[in-house]
């Protein structure tokens, strides 16, 4: 593969950058990296590099220099995955690091996928407790009619069935 | 016990017949899960994914439906014998640069393959011969089926299996497909071909997939999204992309025969000439060869061979395959050298192409 931007040397240094919705690839090879100052891919804007560099110092010239993402240091407390290294590699550090940056997740997810909800399998255990929950909805929604139409006895039992469920 | 005493040899396991072998070499489907909590193997350090191979392995190596099988820490594969199983498509170029604290649990008939501490905690596979996509994921969907019990998957209602990579979020699945398309090639229909299939969101890859070049006029299709779609919406939607590409790859065929039927013998001829008769060649001509070849044999054009004869070939001329044949180390000189020497013993018996009748 060859570098962006002087069309010559192998590129060496590869970066993908998500800002909202759209995704931004670069590669360049070392030389032009120095160039760009590409050190910290924390402190930089593709866009300023990518291939369009007019249009780049235009928006850089009316823009301020841009702060920080609000939580840009935030790290995932489970594996302690930062933002910066998501920005990075592309792939997060753990599980949990779906919630410690759930934020705009949503906006990324769509330009990757055909929706943002899984419809797929569920494990077993999960599927048991959406039944469950099901189950419970209705008994709950019987309760409130029962006692709206003053039929303590069953509503009683409902109550009853509820609790066991619960525990 | 090695692996290579374990699995079938070339000769045996290019045996393996399925529905539509002459056009779908393969059908994969391949699924993500991690653990819960654990960091993700490219973060994680090594007492972490040394703890995680020891909670998968014994896991996947008590299924019933691996046996019999091999499992082994990838510390403990040679670098020959990594590259052997990526040349036969076990485990991912990625897999095969791990080490300490990634592993691999294969079945004999390499139907099942898992792969511990690749990009994900766990990437298992169904594999089968022709197009199979439906029985891959019923072999597979057991297999997951089976370790959820023993294995406590990230998992939530809202965003399914979690991923390291967030393109594999959902679902997990990668839903592929192996194809031998030299009519389409020949046709210089295939850009089209991949255009069409990239607008229905399917990627097109070359023989060892991601980033590699489509060699021997074999191309890896599957599917990219893994969210919002169930399995079986998935497979369904790549299942017909397939089959469309099947009859694409017919069609081509069945038009060059009666438009240039001189130009495809000619291709073929040469192919079968330089195979039989090179004192040296390089993999990828032989590879861009044998594939003719194959052809050749689907057209009916070499009577007395068995397609299994140039798919055997194409695996064992293939750098490492070469290489486990010698105990001497080879340079990339002597490789070609010693392949040409192969495919002329082994193309000796073989006549050479008449037209078909």
């Amino acid at each position: 593969m060859l570098c962006n931007v002087c069309k010559q040397n192998e590129a060496k240094v590869h970066l993908t950058q998500i800002v909202g919705d759209k995704m931004q690839k670069v590669d360049l090879c070392e030389d032009c990296s120095k160039e760009k100052g590409v050190v910290d891919p924390t402190s930089y804007s593709l866009a300023e590099l990518f291939l369009n560099p007019a249009a780049a110092t235009a928006a850089a010239s009316t823009a301020e220099p841009e702060a920080p993402a609000p939580g840009s240091d935030v790290r995932c407390p489970t594996c302690g995955y930062s933002q910066a290294d998501f920005k990075k590699a592309g792939r997060f550090g753990c599980s949990d690091c779906y919630t410690t940056f759930g934020e705009g997740l949503e906006t990324m997810l769509k330009t990757m996928h055909k929706g943002t909800r899984h419809t797929g399998k569920v494990p077993a255990v999960f599927q048991q407790s959406r039944v469950e929950a099901q189950k419970l909805k209705l008994l709950q929604k019987k309760l409130e009619k029962a006692v709206a139409e003053e039929n303590y006895e069953e509503a009683a039992q409902l109550r009853d069935e509820i609790k066991r469920l619960k525990a | 016990m090695s692996i290579h005493d374990f699995l079938a040899p070339p000769s045996v396991s290019c045996q393996r017949a399925g529905p539509n072998d002459r056009i779908v070499m393969s059908s994969r489907v391949r699924l993500a899960r991690n653990l819960k909590k654990l960091p993700f193997p490219a973060w994680a350090k090594k007492p972490d994914r040394l703890r995680v191979l020891e909670a998968i392995q014994p896991a996947v190596e008590s299924l019933p439906q691996l046996a019999p099988h091999f499992a082994v820490a990838m510390d403990d594969l040679a670098a020959l014998d990594k590259q052997v199983l990526v040349e036969r498509h076990l485990i991912s170029r990625e897999h095969a640069a791990k080490g300490a604290g990634s592993g691999l649990v294969v079945n004999q008939e390499e139907s099942l393959c898992v792969m511990i501490n690749e990009e994900d905690h766990l990437r298992m596979q169904a594999i089968r011969p022709g197009l199979q996509i439906k029985a891959c994921w019923q072999s597979i969907d057991a297999v997951d089926s089976a370790l959820e019990s023993k294995l406590d998957f990230a998992f939530t209602p809202e965003l399914g299996y979690l991923t390291a990579c967030p393109t594999n979020l959902g679902t997990g699945i990668r839903v592929s497909a192996m194809l031998h398309l030299p009519g389409l090639v020949l046709a210089e229909e295939i850009t089209r071909i991949i255009n069409a299939a990239n607008k229905l969101n399917f990627a097109v890859r070359g023989l060892y997939g991601e980033g590699t070049e489509a060699l021997g006029n074999v191309f890896q299709v599957s599917n990219q999204m893994t969210l919002g779609e169930s399995e079986a919406q998935i497979i369904e939607r790549i299942g017909k992309a397939l089959s469309q590409i099947i009859e694409e790859e017919e069609n081509s065929r069945a038009l060059l025969l009666e438009k240039k039927p001189n130009t495809v013998f000619n291709h073929i001829g040469r192919a079968y000439g330089i195979l039989a008769n090179a004192h040296t060649i390089s993999s990828k001509e032989t590879m861009n060869l044998l594939s003719l070849m194959r052809l050749g044999v689907d057209l009916g054009m070499f009577p007395s061979v068995d397609r299994s004869l140039t798919d055997e070939l194409f695996l064992l001329t293939q750098p490492a395959h070469l290489q486990r044949q010698h105990t001497e180390k080879l340079g990339a000189e002597e490789r070609d050298t010693l392949r040409s020497d192969m495919l002329r013993e082994r193309l000796r018996t073989v006549p050479r192409p008449q037209p078909p009748k």
